[in-house]
């Protein structure tokens, strides 16, 4: 779940960590007001999820409070990447003497967040990274145990930086890494971080993203941030193949079968159990399949909810066939999933033993399952072919029928 | 009465289903609602329910025998025991 500028900093700002005295409004004369109030040059940013903001013409600069109010309304009516503003931030432009990156990241790899530092800010810090990878500082840390000041410091230090900016930089970086914990991040990044004249720092830019899992954990933030519980704030919105797959999902309180993400291949995918979903996902990929969707079923379903979802994924346009694979299982019984998705190619007038191109979902009640399989001519296999190996069944067939 | 979905049927003897003590009892303990009462009293099967039944056998101990079968359609018409 991604976070307005103006919310990150705000959060930035409750850590302690310095900010400028920036105002945030939705309404162009405040602008102005704020830009009265700062007494100086400002900047005003376009708030907006996407990025591109200054390409698109959604960060201007002003040096009169009237100039800054024209500019906030031109930005507040200004679309970018198909979004308008929630409001615009004004910002003091500060006098800045050098560019700083300070951020921390899920090291999904790893398990365990990571901290970064540059002396080189501004830029993205993949870019720093290639090609000046030695002012890059990087140190991976525990999220559990407790922080020391130290491996803020080793990490500052690594990068080239000495002196009264290392000491000031480490309480900064350490409590940027605070809340990156506290706060189920997994992204927390403050570019650029300024050093001013007078030496001291401060953010100028701050881009946060939350774990979207942990939203309940986290309402009270959220609720005075004003993130509404209806808001995604996902990297893009949903398309009218995954809020059916939701849809799907809600019919009854029965497991799971959901989560759908749509991809736009031509291999359907009904998968799921513990992992299992990601592992099939990147095995059909491995195999050279081209999925038409991820989703995960689990925890029981219902044959409503089972069927639902095939038959979603068996309407949308490009998918030949769908495969029906998971870990073995315990707690969702095969023979409820096997008459789901038979149910969901019987309905639309399909026969199962064309369009299921494999079903293996060993476990709970497969005796029943594999009858209703083998009624219907489905090819199935038990917990003697591997997730792997089934995936590459699924691919093979699709690869036969498009040869054919 | 007989009502039949993809995979499962339900056969309920006439008088059984007549019963509004065991329609009571059967709607009660079925966990996936496929029986229902009627407004008098009598036994209503839910045929949008039927393939949503998990074998439980609750119908069968809570009914006198061979009063209520449970039909596995996919399994050769086989007889729920």
């Amino acid at each position: 779940m991604r976070f307005f500028e103006y919310e990150a900093r705000e959060i930035v700002k409750r850590a302690g960590i310095p900010v400028t005295d920036y105002g945030f409004t939705t309404d162009p004369a405040e602008a102005g007001a704020i830009a009265k109030r700062i007494g100086a040059a400002t900047v005003i940013k376009s708030q907006v999820l996407s990025g591109g903001r200054m390409k698109a013409g959604g960060v201007k600069f002003a040096d009169t409070p009237e100039q800054a109010e024209a500019h906030a309304r031109e930005i507040l009516g200004l679309e970018i990447g198909g979004h308008l503003p929630r409001g615009v931030l004004v910002d003091p432009r500060a006098e800045v003497e050098q560019e700083y990156y300070a951020g921390v990241v899920w090291d999904g790899t790893r398990k365990r967040p990571v901290m970064i530092f540059s002396p080189v800010g501004g830029i993205d810090i993949e870019q720093v990274a290639e090609q000046q990878p030695e002012a890059v500082g990087r140190r991976h840390f525990s999220n559990v145990l407790p922080l020391s000041d130290f491996e803020a410091k080793e990490v500052i230090a690594s990068s080239g930086v000495t002196g009264s900016a290392l000491n000031q930089l480490v309480p900064i970086l350490t409590r940027l890494a605070r809340v990156f914990v506290e706060n189920d991040m997994t992204l927390a990044e403050i570019n650029p971080l300024g050093r001013l004249r007078d030496g001291s720092f401060v953010a100028l830019d701050a881009h946060m993203e939350m774990e979207n899992e942990a939203r309940g954990r986290h309402a009270k933030l959220l609720g005075e941030l004003g993130v509404g519980e209806e808001e995604t704030r996902q990297a893009r919105e949903a398309t009218p193949f995954e809020l059916a797959g939701a849809a799907v999902d809600a019919i009854d309180h029965r497991g799971v079968a959901g989560n759908v993400t749509e991809f736009d291949g031509n291999l359907g995918l009904v998968i799921g159990a513990g992992g299992g979903s990601l592992t099939l996902f990147d095995a059909v990929r491995a195999h050279g399949g081209r999925p038409a969707n991820y989703c995960e079923i689990g925890g029981n379903p219902s044959v409503a909810k089972a069927c639902g979802l095939a038959k979603l994924v068996l309407s949308k346009p490009g998918v030949e066939r769908i495969a029906v694979m998971m870990s073995i299982v315990s707690n969702t019984r095969v023979d409820i999933v096997a008459r789901g998705v038979v149910k969901a190619c019987l309905e639309l007038g399909y026969d199962p033993a064309e369009k299921i191109a494999i079903f293996r979902i060993p476990g709970a009640w497969e005796e029943e399952g594999f009858k209703i399989l083998e009624r219907y001519h489905v090819e199935y296999a038990d917990r003697s072919v591997s997730l792997n190996e089934a995936a590459r069944r699924a691919v093979e067939k699709i690869e036969e029928g498009v040869a054919a | 009465m007989r009502a039949d979905g993809v995979f499962i049927a339900v056969e309920v003897d006439d008088r059984a289903a007549a019963d509004r003590e065991l329609a009571n009892k059967l709607t009660e303990v079925c966990p996936v609602d496929i029986y229902a009462q009627r407004g008098d009293g009598t036994l209503e099967i839910v045929e949008r329910n039927l393939d949503e039944c998990v074998l439980c056998r609750l119908c069968l101990d809570a009914s006198p025998d061979g009063a209520v079968k449970v039909i596995k359609r996919y399994d050769n018409e086989a007889v729920l025991v």
